[in-house]
C-alpha cells in the first residue's frame, strides 16, 4: 500500500490484467474434425469387412478427391491451403458412406468434387457453406445416376469379393413389395440391421459400429442430444402411429430407426455445426422437424429413403430457427409500445 | 443522352457485354432457368425476346411524346401485352411443334422486368431508331446468354447439342432438371464476372431482379 510506482515496477507484478479470453482450451477445428473422422472408423472398418475390396475403393476415391479439390480450389482463389484441418477428410468419408459399394467409381468422385468445390468452397469455405457439402454432393448424385446409387450389393463378409449379388435395402423391400417379402428376404431383421449384414450404402449397414462412434463423440461432448435423439424419436414416433399397414399404432418403429440412414443422418450429419442451428431449442425443432420430414419421404415420397432431403431442407431454415428462439438477453428492458 | 450523334456500336456492346441482361443486370433470371434445359428452346426463346424488345421500344419511342407520365407504366404494359399477344398467336400458327413446348413461356414474356426496364429507360428518352438498336442489342444480349446456358444444360444434362446427340453417355443428368438450371446459371454468371474483374477491370454483376 506504501509502495510508490517506482518500487513497484520493480517487483513481479501482483496482479496482470488482460482482457479475455481467460480460460483456453486446446480444443481447434482440426481436433474435433479429425475426432469425428475417428469416430467413423468402427463403421468404416465394419463396411469393409462386409463388402471387401470395392467399399475400400469407394472409401479412397472420395478421401482423395475431396482432399485434392479443397487443396486446389484454395490455392485457386488464394486463400490458405487448409487440408490437413480434416473437413475435406470428412465430407469425403461421409460422401462414401452414403454410396453403394459397387457403384462405378467416377460417380463418387464427380459427388465429392461437387460438395466440396461447389457447395463448399464457393459459398466461403469451412464455417459458410449453407447446405451439408457431403449431403449435397450425394443428393446430385442420387438424383443425376439413381440406377447406379441404387443398385445396392448383398453384404459378403469376404474381403477380395468382386462380384456380388445385387440385392434391394430393406428400406425398398418395404415400400415396393411391403413386410412379408421383407420378412422372406431378411429373417432375422433386427439382428441383421443392428450388426449391419444387409443390402445398403456402405456406412448405414452397421448400425452398432455408428452408435458406438456416435456415443464416443457424446461423450466428449463433441455432439450433444439437441439435433439427434429428438430426430430419432420422432421418426420412432410417427412411423409407429403412421408407418403399420392395418391402421394406426400399427407401425414398426424399430425397424425404421435402423434401417436406412437414420443413424448416420441424425449423429454424424444433422450435427454439423455449420449448417445446423446453435441455440439448444433450436436444434431440437430442427430435429423434430428433421424426422417429420424423414417419414413423409420415406411414407408417401417418392424416394424410400428421406434422410438426406430432410436434412437439407432443414439446412435452409437453420439461421431462421436461430434467429427465431434466441434466449433473451438477462435484464434487457423491453420496448414498450414503440413503433417500428 | 443527346439524340444528335448516337454512337450505334456503343450500344450494341453495352446490351451484350456492359449490361447484358441476364449475366450483368440479373433481370429475367427465371425464364433464364426455365426454358434452357435445350440450345433450341433457349435460343427460340431469345429470338421472340428479341423480337417484342424491338418492336416495344419502336412503340414506345414512336409515342412517348404523347404518354402521360403518370400513367407511363400501364401504357407500357399494353404494349408489352400487345406485342406479345402478336408473338403468342404467329408462333402459334406457324410453329406448331415449338409452341406445344414454350406457349406457356412466350406468354410470360409479359411479365420480363428486362423488357418494361429498356421501355423506361431507355425508349422514352430516345428517338425511333437508337430505341430499336437498343432493343435488339437488350434482346441479343439475352438470346446469347439464354444459349450460352443452353449449351452448357444440354451438353452436360444429355451429351447433346439442338437436339443432336454428340456424346454416348449422359456426363451429368442433373443438368437438365431446374436445379442444375441454377447451377449452370450461377456457374456461368461467376465465370463471367471472374473474367471481367481480371481481365476489363469490372466489378461484377449487378444483384437482384427475377
Amino acid at each position: 500500500m506504501e509502495a510508490t510506482p517506482k518500487e513497484q515496477t520493480k517487483e513481479q507484478p501482483k496482479l496482470i490484467v488482460s482482457i479475455g479470453p481467460h480460460v483456453r482450451t486446446d480444443e481447434s477445428t482440426a481436433k474435433i474434425m479429425w475426432t469425428v473422422n475417428g469416430a467413423l472408423l468402427p463403421a468404416a472398418l465394419m463396411s469393409i469387412y462386409y463388402f471387401g475390396l470395392p467399399a475400400v475403393m469407394v472409401l479412397a476415391v472420395c478421401i482423395f478427391t475431396a482432399m485434392i479439390t479443397e487443396a486446389a480450389i484454395q490455392k485457386m482463389l488464394k486463400k490458405e491451403i487448409a487440408v490437413a484441418d480434416g473437413s475435406a477428410f470428412l465430407t469425403g468419408l461421409l460422401i462414401a458412406m452414403n454410396c453403394p459399394a459397387n457403384i462405378p467409381l467416377h460417380i463418387p468422385a464427380i459427388g465429392t468434387f461437387v460438395a466440396i468445390g461447389i457447395t463448399k468452397q464457393l459459398f466461403g469455405g469451412l464455417g459458410y457453406n449453407v447446405f451439408n457439402p457431403a449431403l449435397i454432393g450425394r443428393a446430385l448424385i442420387l438424383i443425376s445416376f439413381p440406377k447406379a446409387m441404387t443398385t445396392f450389393t448383398h453384404p459378403v463378409a469376404n474381403i477380395m469379393a468382386f462380384d456380388a449379388k445385387t440385392m434391394a435395402t430393406p428400406l425398398t423391400v418395404l415400400k415396393e413389395d411391403g413386410v412379408a417379402k421383407l420378412l422372406e428376404l431378411y429373417p432375422n431383421i433386427y439382428q441383421n440391421l443392428l450388426l449391419g449384414n444387409r443390402a445398403g450404402s456402405l456406412g448405414e449397414t452397421a448400425t452398432i459400429a455408428l452408435l458406438l462412434g456416435a456415443a464416443f463423440l457424446m461423450i466428449k461432448r463433441y455432439i450433444t442430444w439437441h439435433i439427434p435423439i429428438p430426430f430419432i424419436l420422432t421418426v420412432a414416433a410417427a412411423t409407429w402411429m403412421f408407418g403399420g399397414k392395418e391402421g394406426l399404432f400399427t407401425g414398426d418403429a424399430l425397424f425404421h430407426v435402423m434401417a436406412g440412414g437414420l443413424v448416420l443422418g441424425a449423429f454424424y450429419m444433422a450435427t454439423d455445426y455449420v449448417t445446423g442451428p446453435s441455440v439448444r431449442s433450436a436444434q431440437i425443432v430442427f430435429g423434430i422437424a428433421c424426422g417429420i420430414l424423414t417419414v413423409l419421404i420415406r411414407l408417401k415420397g417418392g424416394y424410400p429413403e428421406g434422410v438426406m432431403f430432410a436434412i437439407l431442407i432443414m439446412n435452409c431454415f437453420a439461421p431462421l430457427l436461430d434467429r427465431g428462439m434466441r434466449s433473451k438477453v438477462f435484464g434487457k428492458a423491453e420496448a414498450k409500445g414503440v413503433k417500428k | 443522352m443527346s439524340t444528335d450523334s448516337v454512337n450505334y456500336g456503343q450500344i450494341f456492346k453495352n446490351g451484350v457485354f456492359g449490361e447484358n441482361p441476364v449475366f450483368r443486370l440479373a433481370l429475367s433470371l427465371c425464364p433464364a432457368v426455365a426454358v434452357t434445359s435445350g440450345v433450341k428452346n433457349g435460343t427460340l426463346m431469345g429470338v421472340a425476346v428479341l423480337f417484342v424488345m424491338v418492336m416495344v421500344n419502336a412503340t414506345v419511342s414512336l409515342i412517348r411524346n404523347f404518354i402521360n407520365p403518370k400513367v407511363r407504366i400501364p401504357s407500357y404494359m399494353f404494349i408489352i401485352a400487345t406485342w406479345v399477344t402478336v408473338t403468342d398467336l404467329v408462333m402459334a400458327a406457324y410453329a406448331r411443334d415449338v409452341y406445344k413446348q414454350m406457349g406457356l413461356y412466350i406468354m410470360l414474356i409479359v411479365a420480363f422486368a428486362i423488357v418494361l426496364s429498356r421501355a423506361e429507360v431507355f425508349a422514352m428518352k430516345n428517338k425511333l431508331i437508337p430505341s430499336m438498336v437498343d432493343g435488339a442489342a437488350m434482346g441479343l444480349g439475352f438470346l446469347l446468354a439464354l444459349a450460352l446456358i443452353g449449351v452448357f444444360r444440354e451438353f452436360l444434362g444429355k451429351g447433346a447439342l439442338w437436339g443432336v446427340q454428340i456424346l454416348s453417355v449422359k456426363p451429368l443428368p442433373i443438368m437438365i432438371l431446374p436445379a442444375g438450371g441454377f447451377f449452370a446459371m450461377g456457374l456461368i454468371m461467376g465465370f463471367l464476372n471472374w473474367i471481367d474483374r481480371k481481365y476489363f477491370g469490372g466489378t461484377g454483376a449487378s444483384s437482384g431482379g427475377h
